[in-house]
């Protein structure tokens, strides 16, 4: 199973090669059909729901064991799991919910989408166990419409988890319930922030709500809510099941378990890699089979494009986990590593993200919705070769007004590529100025800037 | 309490309020767009970022709350930075046409640029283009000028109660649009016009009229509804170009309706009769003030000289001013006359001389906000009283429960906890359930007078007055409350009911038993005030409607148009042709006038001084804004003299102040109005709950831009959607019945009076029902607004007759 | 008027939410009318408002904020191909410029015979398998070359 086929023709999932990587979100892939209840439930699936359900666990000893694996969120911005289920209003009088975030749309972001397909259960069972510690009743999980398939096949399992007594009223004969409904995005970036997904699936545009308060008091409906990144969730069993230490071991301090790596750009082999957290840049390349057709890497955008960019120098020397790449001068995200070899024009490859941005934002704050369009539409009069000088100090200003005056991290997400791709790429930018066209020879990244 | 500084300034605010509030309550300005007291926070502009000790980040000042020890500053490098790059932002796409733009002047947008912006764009891209909307008659869009504060899409759903608006599209491509190719038709929607801090939305009737530093700026009291709000009247050149809403918490809050707004309209008409007229030989011929008065008075003097004074009939409009009504009702008395009514549109004068005192609303106009409870009896809410029925929203969503009995099912845009929609006759027993249903719930029910407990054991309840009787009581959906505050209304269609006396009777009977505050609704600006000085009949005159119905010989309409303002027009219609002499005070020439003998040109509100009394007792004059037009003159004057031409005695007023001094008796107002003012019954009346009713009923509603003379003629209201012509009305059910579709043709009879319209599926009218429109010349010929009436289906010959007949009797 | 099939799908979602939540099936209801009739035209809107007893401005606020729902015709089969950056460094271009001359329209244009239309998308969350496209919002091609794209072109046919 070495070169990647459209699963979908192929009838049988097919990922990266297996070897050197650590399989706990994804250990079902070691099975013939991996999706499927039986393959979850010979790995040892959802016994930890049973046991800690009819063993009435305390909540409590759950959230320390949690926190004491060092799962960090993986939807982007790292937050300790453990310490964001303690935010979680105990007594309440009402319907908590508990909220899954599959979101994932960030360029270069595709790994949620190997859990819901390869190993959909134990992201149940995670759930599951989350909603049993804190007291939700109803849970969903909201899927990037553009993944149609995986939302069938996730909605597929939920029902197959129902029948088997896994979800649904009073499970194992106790007083738990917990209903789990799958639940679609169509095509918006934005909802992939959590508040935008919770007015998303209250059936509203998604334009994120303005914290505080936060979803742990005011989420879904108005209710208490806890929402997490789906990589997050599916690590919670296997925690239970194995030892907060265990799972903490298969990574390093700060920086707990192991971690879905989406590599794609110009590599060998793109693809989904779950290694031990702190695995040297080096090797996770090698992995992933070294620089596509043989060519010199020139940078990496490791966590996706809201994670500045970094000069091949900066990453060689680099290990994937939290500490390791924010002392490199970047951050992990949701480990979404795009690679650009040295045929990648810079100038153009930051249009098609600030295109991003400029298409993706809401529209509901006016710093993002302005700044962001200013942006793209400067940085397109450069690459049609009527760019100043100032524009760069220009973008660089426009950028700064836009980080930290919004609603939510858009903002942000935003500014970061045109920093980091000026900062690092300085003199690409002023070639494109002063000759009106691009440093590199590129065959591609030409013909499509034509956007709507 | 939290102690903070601002801009090193220390102060001690509550919990929960946000910075905004806190520099508000300080004076110290901080720039804002979204941000707007009244609706939901969005802190979508980030104008108002400010700089907070121990923040990385500025702060959206509107909503971040305050905490204790916390030092903003509002002025700092940061702040400044901040401020303006938002500033640079919401300009790099605007048009920056300030020079035709009406908002010019008034613009927040120019005023905050040129306070926080910096001069000069660093922006050389093309501009975003939007492509306008019509939304209505009334709003004028400009969308290139929008800043997305969504101000306006708030308004409408959390105050008008109807998501009209709303931004489609996301990011740079998001507009304010209404659906595809609807308009707003909210009954307030003219407030998007102030709340929106550019020009994107504008006054369509004010267009381009005038620059803003033109007008003069008058304060003065809205002239439709019982509500009394607050308005600025804005004149140019002696014409009054808009009216704004004055703030006033306890009465509009910063809303008006968009009645009172647009109406002014209606002043410029070119029906305003400038100058005295006098019908000669059956044309009018206009003539000078002393010959029409002398006129006017002669002709008086000689019916009644001739005939006794109970020849005259005196009608005055519940629109007109406290001033008008007591100098006309003082001068009928002076005449021996007990003929004078203010009742237009009432049929049930049963409770005359039943009263303790005043009826009135029962409660103040901000007490609705807090009622738990709420029980309206026969009004169309919004049609009514627009702002009031924002204020039960608000009650409504802050958890009140609202019960509804009425033979019309209109959306009130709120929640609607329990509702029985029955014809009107229906609606008594139905009353009467709720009010057996709650004497079983509670001990107070041995308060019940034992004649109304023998009348309530032939009444059986049902489930749904029974639920409705529960929630009175306290019971709820949500919440179940020991002492709820309890709210009960009777509105139009109840006062305008021949069994308004049953109808009454049993609210105050729920009243008393719940502990309710409440009243009547009544429609005009003044009906209060009338009924505080009396302006009725005395013990031996006869009401509104008995002077129709045995004509008088006389009459003296005080600020009327007789079939569109009276209860049953045919019988109005009739008796104006058969006096030998009608002597009209009026702002308007009008065909409904056509039957009157001598005109007098009297000032519409904005040209005289005046009083108004509203529903909640509050007493509010008024000074003219604008000189009279023409020949016009007060009215309060134009009575003075036409009495002192009588040579009756003790009408030597100067001012309009002076009949004000002497309807209060040199008492302060509020010390009068508080003696006065009570909705208790002296005695119960006879009534009988259980009358069956066969035949269809109607519901003469008037709508609300045809409710009085100056309305009529505002042409941007008339361009509302509200402004469709009458027709036959009926659910689905009775069209069926009846042998019906929808479209046909019917002939609709009331007493000797008909109509033709067109039969219209209405599923919100209770079965047994027709609505039929009054205030229309389509149904002048029609009877009681609430009252039996038939319906034929029309063959198109027949159709084709009648329509003949009736054109050229119009022409 | 929303078909009986549309009904039951929609009943369907509601399941989803608390009773007094209905308007949160909008996602779902479009999605369902848009798959049934191709496109979602005002009144197709409208209709899922009335039966979601919401303001149709609301459900037009969702319909226009979502890239997937099409408030224009889009032919018989919606190709919708990722430009994005993955895509972008693994030739996307040359897949979009193929697509162009095969079909002979450009994005959001609709082929003379009404069979194809062509999208230009954001980023899909399967970058793994760049470059890649979707036909009809719901069928991913992924790993496309320009074989493999007159393979599909020929199926759809
Ligand atoms: C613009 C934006 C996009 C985001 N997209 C995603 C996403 O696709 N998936 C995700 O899990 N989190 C995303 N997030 C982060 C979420 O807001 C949230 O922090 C996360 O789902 C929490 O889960 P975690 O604590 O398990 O990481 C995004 C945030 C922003 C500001
Ligand atoms: S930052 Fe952008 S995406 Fe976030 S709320 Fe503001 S406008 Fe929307
Ligand atoms: S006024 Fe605070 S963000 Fe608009």
């Amino acid at each position: 199973m070495t070169t990647p086929v459209n699963s979908y023709e192929a009838g049988k999932p097919v990922t990266t090669d297996l070897a050197g990587q650590t399989l706990l979100c994804l250990r079902t892939l070691t099975e013939e059909n991996p999706a499927s209840l039986e393959s979850y439930i010979k790995l040892g699936g959802y016994s930890s729901l049973k046991r800690i359900v009819t063993e009435k666990s305390k909540a409590t000893d759950i959230i320390t064991a949690v926190k004491s694996s060092g799962l960090r969120g993986r939807g982007g911005a790292g937050f300790p799991t453990g310490l964001k289920w303690s935010f979680m209003p105990r007594y309440f009088d009402g319907v908590k919910y508990l909220v899954c975030n599959s979101d994932e749309g960030e360029p270069g972001t595709f790994k949620d989408r190997d859990i819901l397909r390869y190993n959909p259960h134990q992201l149940i069972e995670g759930m599951a166990i989350a909603a049993y510690t804190l007291g939700a009743r109803v849970g969903y999980n909201y899927i990037h419409g553009e993944i149609w398939q995986d939302y069938d096949i996730f909605e597929a399992a939920l029902h197959e988890a129902k029948a088997a007594g896994y979800l649904g009223e009073n499970l194992f004969g106790t007083n738990f319930s917990f209903d789990l409904y799958a639940v679609h995005g169509y095509g918006a970036y934005i909802c992939g922030e959590e508040t935008a997904l919770i007015e998303s699936i209250e059936g509203k545009k998604g334009q994120p709500r303005f914290k505080p308060p936060f979803p742990a008091s005011y989420g879904v409906f108005g209710k208490p809510t806890n929402v997490n990144n789906t990589e997050s969730y599916a690590s919670i069993p296997w925690i239970m099941q194995h030892g907060a230490e265990a799972f903490a071991a298969n990574g390093v301090p700060n920086s707990g378990g192991t971690k879905l790596f989406s590599v794609s750009g110009h590599v060998e082999k793109p693809g989904n890699y779950e290694v031990k957290m702190g695995m040297p840049f080096k090797e996770l390349l090698e992995l992933s089979g070294g620089i596509w057709k043989g060519r010199k890497l020139k940078a990496v955008i490791p966590g996706g494009p809201s994670t500045a960019v970094m000069p091949a120098s900066a990453i060689m020397g680099a290990t994937m986990d939290y500490d390791g790449l924010s002392k490199a001068g970047s951050s992990l995200g949701a480990g979404s590593m795009i690679v650009m070899d040295d045929s990648t024009c810079m100038v153009k490859t930051l249009q098609r993200l600030s295109y991003f941005f400029y298409e993706e934002s809401c529209g509901q704050c006016t710093p993002c919705r302005e700044g962001t369009g200013w942006v793209y539409r400067v940085i397109t009069r450069i690459v049609n070769g009527q760019g100043k000088m100032e524009d760069l100090d220009l973008l660089t200003s426009v950028s700064n007004n836009i980080s930290g005056r919004t609603i939510c991290a858009l903002g942000e997400a935003a500014a970061t590529p045109v920093l980091s791709f000026i900062k690092h790429f300085r003199p690409e930018f002023e070639y494109y100025i002063q000759h009106g066209k691009s440093m590199v020879e590129s065959k591609t990244q030409d013909t499509n800037m034509e956007h709507q | 309490m939290l102690y903070i500084e601002i801009d090193g300034k220390a102060l001690e605010v509550e919990h929960g309020s946000t910075i905004i509030d806190a520099a508000d309550k300080v004076g110290i300005a901080i720039p804002r767009f979204c941000y707007h007291k009244k609706l939901s926070v969005a802190a979508n502009c980030r104008m108002c970022l400010v700089q907070v000790e121990k923040f990385n980040k500025p702060l959206p000042a509107c909503a971040t709350p305050v905490a204790d020890g916390m030092k903003i500053f509002t002025r700092s490098k940061a702040a400044i930075e901040a401020q303006q790059s938002v500033m640079e932002f919401l300009l790099i796409n605007h048009p920056l046409d300030c020079p035709i733009c009406d908002q010019g002047g008034e613009c927040d947008l120019q005023d905050i640029a040129v306070a926080y912006g910096t001069s000069g764009s660093r922006y050389t891209e093309e501009k975003r283009v939007v492509f306008n909307k019509n939304i209505g008659p009334l709003v004028s869009t400009d969308m290139t000028r929008c800043i997305q504060c969504t101000r306006c899409v708030r308004f409408l759903k959390e105050v008008g109660g109807m998501m009209e608006l709303g931004m489609v599209g996301r990011g740079e491509h998001a507009e304010i649009t209404a659906y595809v190719d609807k308009s707003v038709n909210s009954e307030l929607s003219g407030n998007i016009i102030d709340l929106c801090p550019v020009g994107a939305l504008t006054s369509k009737p004010y267009r381009y009229s005038a620059r803003s530093w033109e007008l003069t700026r008058r304060p003065s009291i809205a002239p439709h509804d019982g509500l009394g709000s607050h308005i600025e009247v804005h004149v140019k050149d002696n014409k009054v170009m808009r009216v704004l809403p004055r703030e006033k918490e306890s009465i509009n809050e910063c809303w008006l309706s968009d009645r009172d707004r647009f109406s002014y309209e209606g002043l410029n008409s070119p029906d305003r009769l400038k100058v005295p007229m006098i019908k000669h030989n059956g044309a009018w011929v206009e003539t000078d003030w002393k010959t029409a008065l002398e006129f006017a008075a002669g002709q008086i003097k000689d019916i009644t000289n001739e005939h006794g004074s109970e020849a005259l009939g005196v009608l005055v409009s519940p629109n007109s001013t406290m001033e008008e009504g007591y100098l006309a009702k003082q001068l009928a008395h002076g005449l021996n006359c007990g003929n004078v009514d203010y009742r237009l549109r009432q049929t049930d004068f049963r409770l005359d001389g039943k009263r303790v005192g005043t009826p009135w609303m029962g409660c103040n106009i901000n007490e609705i906000e807090e009622l738990d409870r709420i029980l309206i009896i026969g009004s169309n809410l919004r049609n009514e009283h627009p702002l009031l029925a924002q204020r039960f929203r608000k009650a409504v969503a802050n958890g009140a429960e609202l019960s509804i009995v009425s033979p019309l099912d209109n959306d009130p845009l709120m929640d609607i906890a329990h509702k029985v929609i029955v014809r009107p006759n229906d609606m008594v027993n139905v009353l009467g359930q709720v009010l057996k249903a709650m004497s079983g719930l509670q001990r107070l029910s041995l308060c019940l007078p034992p004649s109304l407990n023998k009348l309530l054991e032939e009444i059986k309840v049902r489930p749904n007055t029974q639920a409705m009787a529960e929630s009175l009581a306290g019971h709820g959906k949500q919440v179940d409350l020991v002492a709820p505050k309890v709210g009960i209304f009777l509105g139009n269609m109840a006062l305008s009911d021949p069994r308004f006396t049953e109808m009454y009777s049993m609210a105050e009977a729920i009243g008393g038993i719940s502990g309710a505050k409440g009243g009547i609704l009544p429609a005009a600006a003044n009906s209060t005030g009338m009924h505080l000085m009396g302006v009725m009949p005395n013990s031996t005159g006869m009401h509104a409607r008995a002077m129709l119905e045995v004509p008088r010989k006389a009459y003296l309409l005080v600020n009327i148009e007789p079939e569109l303002d009276c209860q049953h027009a045919a019988l109005a219609k009739s008796a104006m042709e058969k006096a030998e002499c009608v002597v009209a005070l009026t702002a308007f020439k009008s065909q409904a006038l056509e039957n009157a003998d001598v005109l007098l040109p009297i000032a519409p509100f904005t040209e005289t001084s005046g009083t108004f009394m509203s529903m909640e007792g509050r007493v509010q004059s008024f000074t003219a804004v604008a000189k009279p037009l023409g020949e016009c003159r007060p009215g309060w004057k134009v009575l003075r003299v036409l009495a002192n031409t009588l040579g009756l005695q003790g009408f030597d007023y100067d001012t309009s102040e002076q009949v004000k001094d002497a309807i209060f008796g040199s008492e302060k107002p509020s010390a009068v109005v508080w003696r006065s003012l009570n909705n208790n019954l002296r005695e119960l009346v006879e009534i009988q709950v259980n009358i069956k009713k066969a035949g269809l009923q109607r519901i003469g509603e008037v709508p609300q831009y045809e409710s009085d003379s100056i309305v009529r003629r505002s042409p941007p209201l008339q361009k509302t959607k509200y402004n469709i012509k009458p027709m036959a009305r009926m659910c689905a059910q009775q069209l069926a019945e009846l042998g019906l579709i929808d479209g046909d043709n019917v002939l609709v009879k009331q007493d000797k009076g008909s109509a033709v319209l067109a039969a219209k599926l209405d599923n919100h009218v209770a079965m047994g029902c027709v609505r039929v429109a009054a205030a229309h010349e389509d149904t002048i010929g029609l009877g009681d607004l609430m009252g039996d009436i038939t319906i034929e289906k029309l063959s198109a010959q027949d159709f084709q007759v009648y329509n003949t007949i009736i054109m050229e009797a119009r022409a | 008027m929303l078909s009986p099939e549309a009904i039951a799908k929609i009943d369907y979602e509601i399941t989803k939410y608390p009773t007094e939540q209905r308007q949160a099936a909008v996602m779902s209801a479009l999605r369902i009318v848009q798959t049934e009739r191709g496109w979602l035209s005002k009144e197709s809107i409208s209709d899922v408002a009335q039966y979601l007893r919401m303001p149709d401005i609301a459900a037009m606020e969702v319909a226009s904020f979502y890239n997937m729902y099409d408030l224009a015709p889009v032919g018989k089969y919606k190709i919708s191909i990722c430009t994005n950056i993955s895509c972008m460094l693994r030739d996307s271009d040359v897949i979009v410029n193929h697509l162009k001359t095969k079909l002979g329209v450009g994005f959001n244009e609709v082929t003379a015979d009404g069979k194809f239309c062509l999208k230009e998308g954001e980023c899909m969350g399967a970058c793994g398998g760049a470059p890649l496209l979707i036909v009809n919002n719901h069928t991913m091609h992924e790993f496309l070359t320009p074989a493999k794209v007159d393979m599909l072109l020929e199926e759809l046919k």
